[in-house]
Formats: structure tokens, sequence, C-alpha cells
């Protein structure tokens, strides 16, 4: 089997992997890092988002080999090293942006990307942005919130 | 956002404190039931039938069985001579005699009943594995014709079940009948509407998930599962299909991703999953894919309604006559019977004193998957019926939608509806004054002539709803067929140093509790909201509880505990006065101190614990030491809470495409604990409303039976911009006069009402009397082009 070597969260991690391991399974099955969730089968409902390189990426949509050498950020990555919160994910809590919290890790995950590398100048801008990740509880209005406040606050701080 | 400062003390009640339970989920550290994994797993797959209707010819596991990995292989015939999954609710026939009720077999037996009936388990040592060895078992199937249009369920002439040669499980009725025809002979005006309400599938982000494993020091079974209701599935899971003793079973329900009733429900697989792991002596792990999930998850809705209403010559409601087919699907899952009947029929009464209601409901066995409880469950189905009606009465006779409702508005409580139920309270006119505030009615017509300057057609509907929540009264729900009770547990344990554990019967997959029932109890206690803690979802840990669905977590859980709480209370006043050296009668409670009324002497809660826990000085002679308290609650009325729904929504004419421009809900939900939960409750239900009006339909051949909407790439799901900013409030309200908070409770409000201001809305768009749900592009541009 492969040894795939790649920096998780910071760090340096090395494991053999069957090549048709998908990179999900690897994070949920072999790390155990089970933040990561699964929620569909089909590349659609985002559930698995995670960071490549710091972008986000569906982790069910490719294979953990593809992430060789990479750096991988799960949601057990976000909060710093002392247990402060990330800004997205104070914002969800302020703004009650996840109920059951299952689709949150991929929607946070997301809404990063979203916030780093998109135009959230809008609330239809980040609705837009939000296609690609699925939530049934809080029909998205919280979360659009929460990431228009998180919006501000990285404007702010830059 | 006003979140308060955690350590203040009182006055948590009302107050929008940002959840406790959130940091688990934004860290990753939340423990669904996929994530439990345990020593010696081993994975469990299902071989699902791809076939509406067959029997089963041959099926041969051998080369399954003897594949790489695989601890063992079982079908329908190992299952064949123990219990089917019950159905929880007995509905009886006009005639008296007891619906239909065929055998639901953990694994099917000799015939598949819909496309993805379960056939055989596969326990393997890897998931991998599993999925391997599924590939080599082999199925003959003699294909029959499949039962699907619940608008003909003879037509091909085909039986669903044996038992049921005509597909009927049952045909009730409600109301009275003579009375209603009586009334319908002196309209001056009725207006008539047939309609589907259409089928949903529930989808939970979380697919359902179990992982069942024995232990053989003591012959005993822990379940962990995706469940809204731990002991409710121990109970039929023991009792009624596999014999295990009730109290060598524990089911845990741990963080659950989402369940919108359709994780109520006993299922095949979980209980296959138990059963097999003694036979493998191993635990084994079960989560649907999301294609599973679709295929066998108990899907929502799905009834097919003819309406009547007769009205004078003002707009008066004289009689309402509503005939309903019921699609129960394959089998009767859990509370399937209840839904389109007690669920549904018992609130046709609206917010309206229409004089004589009378409906006839016929439910219908089909090859497609079992059709149960869906976020609102026969309310929003009654609720469509109503609403449309009334909206399509209003255009008929040229009277404002918002008017005829007004005049036929209930303002007498309590007031007995003549379908079963009696109002304790309401304000009807509260709500939807307040609704037309918020939404600009007044400056619809402007709205409205900008949109048509654009080639585009601008509608508003109304939808004036009206749900029954915290079910039920255990008795009344008893006369009515249900075959549980319906009450809730909840324990108070005080530890001796003042800091309190809750126990509740009720489960959170969302909603919230963790923060909501600490307030209660914060405030009850005088205490911090760190000093407690909430425990749910583990029949290990829990006395009790009957679950969360029907939004009753508040109104009949928040009830029990607070029952507790007044326990606890009042023996902490009993060790006060004697620590106080004071009469019973004379100690006061309050902000978390008892002292002796008109005086200054007190004693803090803490120290009355720890004296119960440390009895030194101790009245021995009248108490036991301890604070320990735990109550039970079986509400005496349902909780009625309503409101008023305004959607304005904008149709390109060219394409059919309706964008719902803006959409307001204002709701009566009695008191409210925490204003932010309340409303992303209502934020959710409005998603799934509108996601039923606008885009969502499962949707089967009607003559393969294969599902066509089997995945997110063909099912519609709501996504963030299929929606405006809501706006969402909630009045000062009417409090629910029968439980001591007061509530009424809020998950389901935002599903029931909304589906009929969205179509509402689009038929004052186009001007015509119907459009079909969902209200796709394509339906639209076919109504507005007359077309079938």
């Amino acid at each position: 089997m492969p040894l795939l070597s790649l920096t998780v969260n910071g760090k340096a991690v090395q494991r053999e992997v069957a090549p048709n391991t998908l990179l999900v399974e690897f994070i949920r099955e072999h790390l155990r890092l089970t933040g990561t969730h699964t929620g569909c089968d089909t590349g659609q409902c985002g559930a698995c988002t995670v960071h490549l390189d710091g972008r986000a990426v569906k982790a069910c949509s490719m294979l953990a080999t593809q992430a060789a050498g990479r750096q991988l950020t799960t949601i057990e990555g976000l909060a710093s090293a002392t247990g402060d919160l990330h800004p997205m994910q104070t914002a969800f809590n302020q703004c009650h942006g996840l109920q059951c919290g299952f689709c949150t890790p991929g929607m946070v995950m997301s809404a990063i990307d979203l916030v780093q590398h998109h135009d959230c100048s809008s609330e239809a801008k980040i609705r837009e942005g939000l296609e690609g990740n699925m939530c049934r509880c809080t029909g998205y209005q919280n979360i659009v919130k929460a990431v228009a406040q998180a919006a501000e606050a990285t404007k702010a701080l830059a | 956002m006003n979140a308060r400062d955690p350590n203040a003390k009182l006055g948590f009640i009302g107050q929008s404190i940002v959840r406790r339970e959130d940091t688990r989920f934004l860290t990753g550290v939340g423990q669904y039931t996929d994530d439990i994994h345990l020593s010696q797993q081993s994975y469990g797959v299902f071989v699902r039938s791809p076939h509406a209707h067959a029997r089963i010819t041959k099926l041969d596991v051998a080369a399954a069985a003897a594949a790489p990995g695989v601890l063992g292989v079982y079908t329908g015939e190992h299952f064949k001579d123990i219990g089917g999954l019950p159905c929880g609710w007995l509905i009886n026939n006009i005639d008296g005699t007891p619906m239909k009720e065929p055998k639901h077999p953990v694994l099917a037996f000799g015939k598949v009943r819909y496309v993805g009936d379960r056939v055989a388990l596969i326990v393997a040592e890897t998931l991998e594995q599993a999925k391997a060895a599924r590939d080599m078992v082999e199925v003959d199937y003699d294909v029959l014709p499949a039962v699907i249009d619940i608008g003909n369920v003879t037509a091909t002439g085909a039986a669903v079940h044996d038992e049921a040669p005509d597909n009927q499980c049952y045909l009730w009725h409600i109301g009275d009948k003579e009375g209603t025809d009586e009334a319908f002979q002196h309209a001056a005006h009725v207006t008539t509407l047939t309609f589907r309400n259409n089928r949903l599938a529930p989808n939970a982000i979380e697919p359902r998930a179990a992982n069942a494993a024995w232990n053989p020091s003591d012959d005993s079974y822990t379940l962990y599962v995706a469940n809204q209701n731990p002991h409710v599935e121990r109970l039929l899971m023991c009792a009624f299909v596999l014999g295990i003793p009730e109290h060598k079973m524990r089911v845990v329900a741990p963080d659950v991703g989402g369940g919108f009733g359709s994780k109520i429900f006993l299922y095949g697989e979980e209980t296959a999953l138990v059963w097999a792991s003694k036979q493998v002596r191993r635990p084994i792990k079960w989560v649907a894919e999301r294609s599973e999930a679709f295929l066998s998850d108990a899907h929502g809705r799905d009834h097919l309604t003819t309406a009547e209403l007769a009205m004078d010559k003002d707009g008066h409601f004289l009689g309402f006559r509503v005939n309903t087919t019921a699609n129960l699907g394959a089998y009767l899952s859990t509370f399937a019977s209840a839904v389109p009947t007690i669920l549904y029929a018992t609130l046709l009464a609206g917010q309206y004193k229409t004089p004589k209601i009378s409906c006839t409901v016929k439910s219908v066995f089909t090859n497609t998957a079992p059709v149960d409880a869906y976020r609102g469950a026969g309310r929003p189905e009654a609720t469509y019926t109503v609403e449309r009606m009334v909206e399509t009465a209003a255009h008929e006779l040229g009277i404002d939608p918002a008017e005829l409702r007004r005049r036929n508005f209930i303002t007498t409580f309590p007031y007995a509806t003549p379908v079963g139920l009696t109002y304790d309270t309401g304000d009807y006119e509260a709500t939807m004054s307040r609704a037309i505030e918020l939404a600009d009615v007044a400056g619809f017509a402007a709205r409205k002539a900008e949109s048509e300057a654009k080639g585009m057609k601008r509608g508003l509907g109304y939808s004036a709803y009206i749900e029954a929540c915290g079910i039920a009264p255990s008795a009344v729900a008893g006369a009515l067929g249900a075959r549980a009770g319906l009450f809730e547990a909840g324990e108070v344990r005080v530890h001796p140093t003042g800091k309190v554990t809750v126990f509740t019967g009720s489960h959170s997959h969302g909603q919230g509790h963790e923060t909501t029932f600490a307030q209660v109890v914060a405030d009850k206690l005088g205490i911090p909201l760190e000093d407690i803690t909430i425990e749910h979802g583990d029949t290990g840990k829990i006395l009790f509880g009957m679950g969360t669905y029907g939004s009753r977590s508040l109104a009949v859980g928040g009830t029990a505990i607070v029952k507790a709480l007044d326990k606890v209370i009042a023996k902490g006043k009993k060790i006060a006065a004697h620590l106080l050296e004071a009469a019973d009668t004379d100690i006061e409670f309050e902000n978390g101190v008892f002292k002796v009324a008109g005086t200054d002497k007190s004693v803090p809660f803490a120290n009355v614990s720890l004296t119960a826990y440390v009895p030194h000085n101790f009245p021995h002679d009248k108490l036991e030491p301890g604070l320990n308290e735990n109550a039970f609650y079986d509400p005496s009325n349902f909780t009625y809470p309503a409101g008023t729904y305004i959607c304005e929504v904008e149709v390109d004419p060219a394409t059919g495409v309706v964008r719902v421009d803006r959409f307001t809900a204002c709701d009566d939900f009695g008191n409210v604990i925490n204003p932010m939960i309340v409303e992303g409750q209502v934020h959710g239900g409005l998603a799934q409303g509108i996601g039923q009006a606008l885009l969502e339909n499962c949707t089967y051949d009607v003559d393969s039976g294969q599902l066509l909407t089997g995945s997110y790439m063909d099912y519609a799901m709501p996504r963030a911009d299929n929606f405006p900013h809501f706006v969402v409030e909630t009045v000062k309200g009417t409090p629910c006069t029968h439980n001591p908070l007061g509530v009424k409770g809020c998950g389901e409000a935002g599903a029931i009402g909304s589906p009929p201001a969205v179509i509402n809305a689009i038929c004052d768009a186009l001007k015509v009397k119907d459009v079909p749900m969902p209200a796709t592009p394509h339906t639209v541009w076919k109504t507005i082009h007359n077309m079938q």
C-alpha cells in the first residue's frame, strides 16, 4: 500500500493507505478525526468540506493520495492550541448558525474559504457562495448572518 | 444578538442565551452514531430490493457467506418466526372494524414490496468486505405489477398485501356527515378544489445509522442509534419484535444530526443489527448511504384531497367537507396510521368557527417506501387544505383574503371544534394584524406595479395556521387508538455541592434543549447555568421518556422537569426549616436562597444540598437524606400554536421561475424561553415548507415503481439562495393555559404554515385557481400556458 505523507492540522502524518481510499475515509476512519462528516454519496451536501492548502475541498470527492505533501486542515484544527475559537466558529455560535451540528463543520470550512477568497459584500453573494453546502435545520438565515459577521470581523482585522 | 452574561444568575427565561452545546459541534468533537467506534467493530450492509413488487423465487447467500471477512449473512428466513415492526396507533374503519395491519417484517420474506425493501443483512470485518459480499448474493425475482398511483390503487389488480386485496388499510371518518351535507344545502357559495400534498423525503443531513453490540458477560445489548426517542425504540424493539427483556437493552441516541420525524420510528435495519450482534458476537455498525436514505427512510405527506367549503352570501363558513386519500406506502410504519387521521383531520377547523365539518380518509398501501410523520405530520396537510380553500374562496367571492379570515376567526376561548379538539386560548387577530404590518401589505400594490413594469407577475398569499402540539393527553390519545402513553419524564439530581444534573426523556437533535432547559432550571433554582447539565438520549441514564416530536419537548418534557424542580424545592424547604429552626410553612425560596419569611434568617441552596447528603444535622424523623426527585407529566390538553404567514412572490412568465421575494411569519407560541432558538426553529421550518411548495418531490415511476428522485442530483433540496431574508416575529401571545411554563411549542410551525402561503401567492400572481406543488418552473410554465 502506498505511504501517504501530509500535514494534518499542523502536524506531520504518515500512513499506509489503499489507493482507492477517499480523503474523507482517510480522515474519519484512519485518523479518527470524526468532525468531518459524510452526508451524501454524490458530492452535493458539503458536510465533508475540509481545507487543502487553505482552500475548501469536498473530501468525499477526492482520493486520500491526492493530498500527498499538502496541508490538510479539518474542523478539529481551526481553534487555536489554547482553545480560542476561529472567528467563524465564534460567529456561528453568536448568530445561532447551527442546530443539529451535522452540516456545521463543512459549513464552517466552506464559509471561511468564502470570506477569504470571495465577495461577501451582500447577503445575496453569501447565499450564492453557500450553494455547495446543505443545511436542513437552520433555513440558512443565521448561517448567512454568521458569515456576514465573520466577514466584517475579518475586514476589521485586515 | 442579545447574548447574556452567562454568569448572571436570574432571569434566564426569555433571554436569547447563546447555545451551550455549540462548542462541541463547532470544534468537531460531537459524537454522532457513525463517530462511535467500538472494540471489535464489524460492519453491516443490506441487500435491497431493486423491484417495487416481486416474489423472491431464489435467495442464495452461500457465495456471500464464504466471501473474505464475512461474519454472517441473514435473511427473512431468520426473522420469519418473530414479530414484525409494530404500528403504534390503531385506527378503526367507519364500520368499527380495525385497520388492516399486515406484518412489517424485519427482513423481507417471500416477497418484496418496495424498491429498497430489506432482503438480507451481511456482516463483515470491514465495510468494503461487506459491500463486496453483497454483490455475491444471488436473488431471483418474479416481478409483479406495482401499485403506485394513490388515485387508483386497484388499477393494476395487484395487492401489496394479501390481507388487503383492494389495497385499503382503513376508511375512517370524523365529524358530522349529515349535518355538513345539510349545511351545504343552505350555501350561497361553494368552493371546491382537488389537490395533491406532495411526497417528501425528510433528509436529515445525518443519514440513519446504528451500532449494535451484544455483551456476553450478562447477555445484554447496547444500541447506539440516530433516533429521536430511545425509550420508545427500546420498548418497541424489546416487547414487540425481538423479545429481549427491556432491562437487558440499553439504547443510546447520542448526538443526532437532525430528525424531522424520520428518526422517531423503529426500523428494520437497527432491529436486524441488534439480533445479529449476538449471532456474530461482535458490535455491528451500519450507516445509511444517502441513496439508501432516499429509498428507505419513512417519507412524509402524500395526500390526494378534494375539499368543499360552503359559505353564506357574506362569506361566513357553514360547512367543510373533505375527502382525502393518504398513501401509507408498503408497510405501516410506527405512527403512519395516526398521521392522516388523528394528526390531520382534527385540525380541519383551522382558526375558524366553521360549525359543521366532515372528513373521510381512505389510507392505502402502495409499493413505495413507508410514509410516516415528517415535520408537522398531518398538520401541514390540514393547514394546506384549509388555507388553500379559504384563499380560493376569498378570490371567488371577491373578498379580501385577510378580511374573509377575520370574518370567520374563532374569538372566544376555550373553543370546542367540530373535529374533536378544544383550543384553550389564542388571539388570531393579533398575529394577523402584526403580520400584515410586518409584510407591508399596504405597499404591495406599488411593488406589483414595479414588477409588472418589468414584465414580471407578483402575487401575495396568506396562511393562517393552527397546530396541535405537545402531544398528548394519554387518555385522549388512548381513546383515539394510541398504543402508547404520551407523557414525559424528568429527573433533577442535586449533587452535594449544589450542582445539578437534569435527566430528561426529551431528546435534542438540533433544538437546543441543553440551553433552553437549563435556562428554566437556572431560573427556578436561582443557580448559574454552568452549574447545570442536561442529560438526554440514553435509556441507561434516564428513567423513562417518550422523546421529541410534535413540538412537545418544552411543553411536556419541560413541564416534567418543572414538576421535579418543585419537589426539590419543597424538600429543600423542609431541610432549610430544620436548619433555621422554623416551621416548614414559614420558609420561602427565592434567588437560590431559602429564608424564613419576614426575617433575615436564610440558608443558600448549596448548604441545603450539602446537608441533604451530609445529614449530620437533619430531620431524620421526617425526611430521607438526599436531594433527587423525578416527575412524570401527562398533559391535560394539546397546545395550540397559531399564526399568520404572508408570502410575496415574483413570477417570471417567460420561464415559470418563482422567486420568493418576501416571507413574513408572525407566530403565537405562548411564552418563549429563548427567542433566538425559537426564531431559528421557525427559519428551519420555513425552509422545509417553502421547499415543499417550490422544490421538493419524491417521484416514483408510476409503472415500474422506481424512485426517480433517489439522490441530491434529482431531489431538489433547498439551498441558501432559494430563500429571501425571512421576517420572523413572535407576538407576546397567549400563554398556554394548562402547563406551568405557558409554552406551546415552535418546532413545526414554519413547515406547517408556509406551503399554502407560497401557493396562494403564486395563484394570486397568475390569477389561477390552483398550481400543484412543487411549483417548479416547468409546472408554473405549464399552468401559465394552461397545459396539463
